[in-house]
């Protein structure tokens, strides 16, 4: 397993996945360059949330390969401990530990999992809340917590663990409108730092500011993808286009 | 339109709240329990016969029922303990990623848990040797002991039954986030799903006890010396006054009242505070 920057860091081809009868990819491709900023729309259901679930192996997949730094995911002796620590991810519902505060949930997964000192992975915790704009808060628990700050620690926690890649599925659809703009700031800080980034977003302004490269879906396929100057301005699928004038 | 009548049949129904038949509360059982116990004894004092009232012979006797309630106490709070300490590892057993573990977890806890308490103690009793021994050493196994035993089966079949419902009522947000963060399942458990079910396990947990507390009594069927074996003796010893029933086992729902009402109401408080905060 050699993997060099100058290959792709997430290497998705032609994969498959169904849960039972259902398909739901049929034969997706892509590659993420490190450092690069993917966006992945389309309507719902037409499987985005499971293809980005299938990179951490979160999902397992039927067919098809899924190579992360050079690691192949679609094996079965794959570790998918080590896999983790090497991709974050940011869910739609943040999913933060209703029991612990903001800064537990931030540096326990550095002093469990990767066994980190713990003044050092709280020193560092309080950095990454800092970075997410949200000191003061650490004593907080998330039912204090606005949807906004909850996904913005959700954010810091998955950053403390220092991955390679961040996969975000939709972060920005279950909060209230007057927040989604602080989650929006927070990701775009974190793609001008250089963090490699795979986005599940209905957010198409900021899809179109911030992503290197955008991806259509439909039914488990990708129909169009292109640079965001291009796919915007002139999508060649009707499929696209028809989506395209719904959201816009 | 509208005109007089005097039949009650005419006149325009209002619908009443429904009220339930009797409204019995905390309050009511005082007196209730009081007219039982004292009740008896106004009656005999007014025939005036010179021995003495159901109250002086069940003032003679609470010492012993007392003492007969505590090792009911005894029995309940031993049994909960072995019953927690198996139902919770019984219950995460049925929630296993291995298969053969989780079926064997699963049958066992419904086994027992459709299984009648007083079946479960008369086996306890009767399969049960009187004493082990070990290396030549004999351990004795009182009938108090196996009493024990016996009723933590149930107790072990519902607790497991509580600490899998707990585990499956988080939102299942909760095991992929920790997943996505390279936690271990059994990191994921302890630090992460389990101290969250603490929580959502306590309200059931006391119901469960205090079940258990009101259970102890099925231990007279099989011999052991608790409260209503006690109370039978000391009624037999009486000489199987009549009178002295109401009074006697009067006290004995008492004592169980005292003691399990409060528990009942804390859980009350429990269940609402924490669907409050949930
Ligand atoms: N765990 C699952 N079991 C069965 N079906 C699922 C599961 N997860 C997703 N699906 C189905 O797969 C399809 C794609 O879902 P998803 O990837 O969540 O779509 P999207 O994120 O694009 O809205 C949907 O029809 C959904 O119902
Ligand atoms: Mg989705």
């Amino acid at each position: 397993m050699s993997w060099s920057p100058s290959e792709p860091m997430v290497s998705i081809k032609d994969v498959h996945k169904s849960f039972g009868d259902l398909k739901v990819l049929n034969g997706v491709s892509l590659d993420v360059m490190k450092g690069d900023v993917i966006c992945i729309i389309g309507p719902s259901g037409s499987g985005k949330s499971t293809l980005i679930r299938c990179v951490n192996a979160l999902n397992d997949i039927q067919q098809g390969s899924i190579l992360v730094e050079g690691q192949e995911v679609n094996d079965l002796h794959l570790n998918k401990l080590e896999l983790r620590k090497k991709v974050g991810m940011v869910f739609q519902q943040y999913n933060l530990f209703p029991h612990k505060t903001a800064l537990q949930n931030v540096m326990m997964a550095p002093v469990r999992v990767l066994k980190h000192d713990k003044v050092e992975a709280e020193a560092t915790a309080r950095a990454l809340l800092k970075k997410v704009r949200l000191e003061g808060k650490e004593a907080a628990f998330p039912g204090e917590l606005s949807g906004g700050q909850q996904q913005r620690v959700a954010i810091a926690r998955s950053l403390a663990m220092q991955p390679d890649v961040m996969l975000f599925d939709e972060v920005t659809a279950a909060l209230d409108p007057e927040t989604v703009g602080e989650v929006l700031q927070t990701i775009k800080d974190l793609a001008e730092d250089g963090m490699t980034c795979i986005l599940v977003t209905h957010e198409m302004g900021f899809a179109r500011e911030i992503a290197d490269h955008v991806y259509f879906t439909d039914r488990g396929v990708i129909v169009e993808h292109g640079p965001p100057e291009t796919f915007f301005k002139d999508a060649k699928d009707p499929r696209t286009r028809e989506f395209l004038s719904q959201i816009l | 339109m509208t005109y007089k009548t005097d039949l009650p049949v005419m006149l325009p129904v209002t619908p009443r709240e429904a009220e339930p038949f009797l409204r019995l509360s905390l309050w009511h059982a005082i007196p209730i329990a009081a007219v039982c116990i004292v009740g008896p004894s106004l009656a005999f004092a007014a025939d005036g016969i010179a021995i003495l009232s159901p109250l002086a012979v069940l003032a003679n006797w609470a010492p012993l029922l007392l003492k007969g309630f505590v090792f009911n106490l005894v029995i309940s709070i031993s049994a909960m303990g072995l019953g927690t300490a198996a139902g919770a590892m019984l219950g995460l057993g049925q929630i296993s990623p291995n298969r053969a573990m989780r079926g064997s977890s699963w049958f066992v806890t419904q086994f027992f848990r459709n299984a009648p308490w007083l079946v479960l103690l008369f086996f306890a009793m009767f399969l049960l040797p009187f004493e082990i021994s070990i290396l030549g050493l004999k351990i004795p196994f009182p009938d108090w002991f196996k009493a024990i035993l016996g009723l933590s089966l149930p107790v072990m079949a519902n607790v497991s039954e509580i600490v899998r419902g707990a585990v499956n009522s988080l939102p299942s947000g909760q095991w992929e986030a920790a997943e996505s963060l390279a936690y271990t399942r059994r990191q994921t458990l302890w630090l992460i799903i389990l101290p969250q079910c603490v929580k959502r396990m306590l309200p059931p947990w006391m119901n469960l006890y205090a079940i258990l507390t009101m259970a102890t009594v099925l231990a007279s069927i099989v011999g052991v010396s608790e409260v209503m074996t006690l109370t039978g003796r000391a009624l037999s010893a009486e000489g199987g006054r009549p009178e002295l029933l109401a009074p006697f086992y009067g006290f004995v729902l008492l004592l169980f009242f005292a003691y399990c009402y409060p528990i009942a109401r804390f859980t009350v408080r429990l269940e609402k505070k924490f669907s409050v905060i949930t």
